[in-house]
């Protein structure tokens, strides 16, 4: 489904990414781990098209985005669940979710997604005429997840979905995913709670510095202390 | 003098006011819509106001009648928006607000001076179309018509920009894009077509506030000049990309002036000011700006 190859990517003069390849087939969880400014982030918005200096091939369902803006990858099938700013302060809930429809194909069918969102999360179903900033910053979060989720994505890419959000809800969220793996749904997670994230993947890379330094089954990285030591411990 | 200040004659200089309002409230809109989103300092703005004016005068010379002129002249002035937001405006995104700033603070100049050379130094009178003419009863006085007309069309711009943005997707787009351009380039917009249509959106608007205040004052190349510098106090006074203060402060500001010249003529151009002061004093960011946005 995604292929990364040679990867590199630039902040200025500095050579943040130097080199990452990496490959997700279709209903695969694939986890991306490693320290904290190891490039996890970087490769993400790389991959979305949202960094001004990039080189390197990323075929995406057999098509080559290189150069594609963000907006047309979107519309290609890949979502994405940034580190921050997820959602938009002043809309409703509702509003929120309709914004994942505004630019794509399935705008027609706004009603019935929104109705298959208010069955998956039934929190938000609740709120969804609620200003979505009122909301916890974990209910936030799940908003971003079902907005990233609504327009049917081949792929969705998700950056620290669990960091700062209260232990019961991180449990929904990861229930949730084995959800969405289940029905099909090809994921790339970027995580810091490796042992959860490890629990529900299939495989594992481990980025370091901008390169990727490991690539394993979850299974198998999940059992291998030394490497989680090496280069997952903050 | 204080004898004659009867409640009917401050009542109906608050309808003056207010219709003033109305023009800074348009003007003020529009500034107010491309600073929040395109974060442009349009200081084009109050060309592409007189623009509109002079729209309006060769359409009217040209045989075309006013109501249709007041569609024609947002749509044209929309348009000479739109190619200079493509042509001359897009290549500086990202490089700080201080570009687009200089570079409108020119082009209006350009505008100012390709129109004097088109149309002459010299003002021309506009003349109110004949079924606006005269005035009407409103209880307290005898109202120009004209004027209770001007603040009517800004009351239904407003309206349909207010269902533009709460109702529409394209609106909804805007007001998300505002915030944050990113969430919405993410989710597959082309935000750099949003920003185009918005400052076509805004420069129409301009263009139509220059043609409804033309009978009210004529029309020259300069008389987008001294407007422009109100309505920025206006757009500072509401908060910097907050509509809901652009009316409001417009409103404000409109009937201040009025007041004043009622009470002090001598500071009726001052007062604007000294409002502005105080409101920056006590609220930095406006009635309804974000802390912080510039910054
Ligand atoms: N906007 C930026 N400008 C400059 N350097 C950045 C920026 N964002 C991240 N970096 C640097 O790039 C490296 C990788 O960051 P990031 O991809 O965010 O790491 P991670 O997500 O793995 O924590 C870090 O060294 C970080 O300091
Ligand atoms: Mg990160």
């Amino acid at each position: 489904m995604l292929k990364v190859e040679a990867l590199n990517a630039w902040y200025g003069p500095s050579h943040v990414l130097q080199g990452i390849d990496l490959e997700i087939r279709k209903g695969e969880i694939v986890c991306l781990i490693g320290r904290n400014g190891a490039g996890k982030t970087t490769t993400l918005k790389s991959i979305m098209g949202l960094l001004s200096k990039t080189t390197g091939s990323v075929v995406f369902e057999g098509q080559e985005l290189r150069g594609r803006p963000a907006h047309l990858r979107y519309g290609a099938g890949l979502a994405y669940v940034p580190e921050e700013r997820r959602i938009v302060p002043g809309l409703t809930v509702r509003e929120n979710l309709s914004l994942g429809l505004v630019a794509s194909s399935l705008k027609k069918r706004e009603a019935e997604l929104i109705d298959r969102t208010k069955r998956i999360f039934p929190r938000l179903a609740e709120r969804l005429d609620q200003t979505a900033i009122t909301m916890s910053g974990g209910e936030q979060q799940m908003l971003a997840i079902a907005r990233a989720m609504i327009a049917e994505p081949k792929l969705i890419m998700m950056d620290e979905p669990s960091e700062g959000i209260m232990p019961v809800l991180v449990d929904e969220m990861f229930e949730l995913f084995k959800t969405m793996k289940a029905e099909g749904q090809t994921i790339l997670l970027v995580e810091q709670n490796v042992e959860l994230a490890l629990g529900i993947a299939d495989r594992a890379y481990v980025v370091d510095q901008g390169v990727i330094v490991h690539e394993a089954g979850a299974a198998a990285l999940l059992a291998d202390a030394e490497i989680q030591e090496r280069y997952c411990s903050v | 003098m204080l004898a004659a200040l009867t409640p009917d004659l401050i009542a109906m200089q608050l309808f003056t006011g207010l219709a003033l309002g109305a023009v800074y409230v348009l003007l003020s809109i529009g500034l107010s819509l491309i600073f929040g989103m395109l974060t442009v300092v349009n200081f084009a703005h109050g060309a592409f106001y007189m623009i509109g004016a002079y729209v309006g005068l060769y359409a009217l010379s040209i045989g075309v009648n006013f109501w249709v002129a007041l569609l024609l002249v947002p749509i044209a002035v929309g348009l000479i928006g739109l190619a200079v937001e493509r042509v001359l405006i897009r290549p500086l995104y990202g490089r700080g607000i201080d570009y687009p700033l200089l570079l409108t603070f020119g082009l209006g100049y350009v505008m100012i001076e390709v129109v004097r050379i088109v149309f002459g130094r010299t003002g021309y009178p506009f003349d109110t179309p004949e079924l606006l003419q005269g005035a009407v009863d409103i209880w307290v006085g005898y109202f120009p018509l004209y004027r209770l007309f001007v603040i009517a069309a800004t009351a239904v711009v407003l309206i349909g920009l207010y269902i533009f943005l709460e109702k529409t997707s394209f609106g909804l787009i805007i007001r998300a894009g505002a915030r944050d351009p990113q969430i919405v380039r993410i989710l597959g917009v082309d935000v750099s077509k949003v920003w185009l249509i918005v400052f076509g959106i805004g420069t129409g608007i301009a263009g139509l506030a220059g043609l409804l205040a033309a009978p009210l004052q004529g029309v020259a190349p300069e008389m987008g000049a001294t407007i422009l510098a109100e309505a920025f106090v206006v757009t500072v006074v509401g908060g910097m990309g907050s509509l809901m203060g652009a009316v409001l402060a417009g409103l404000l500001v409109g009937v201040v002036v009025s007041m004043t010249s009622l009470f002090a003529p001598e500071m009726a151009k001052v007062s604007i000011f000294a409002l502005m002061a105080i409101v920056l004093l006590v609220r930095p960011q406006g009635f309804f700006g974000r802390a912080g946005l510039m910054s």
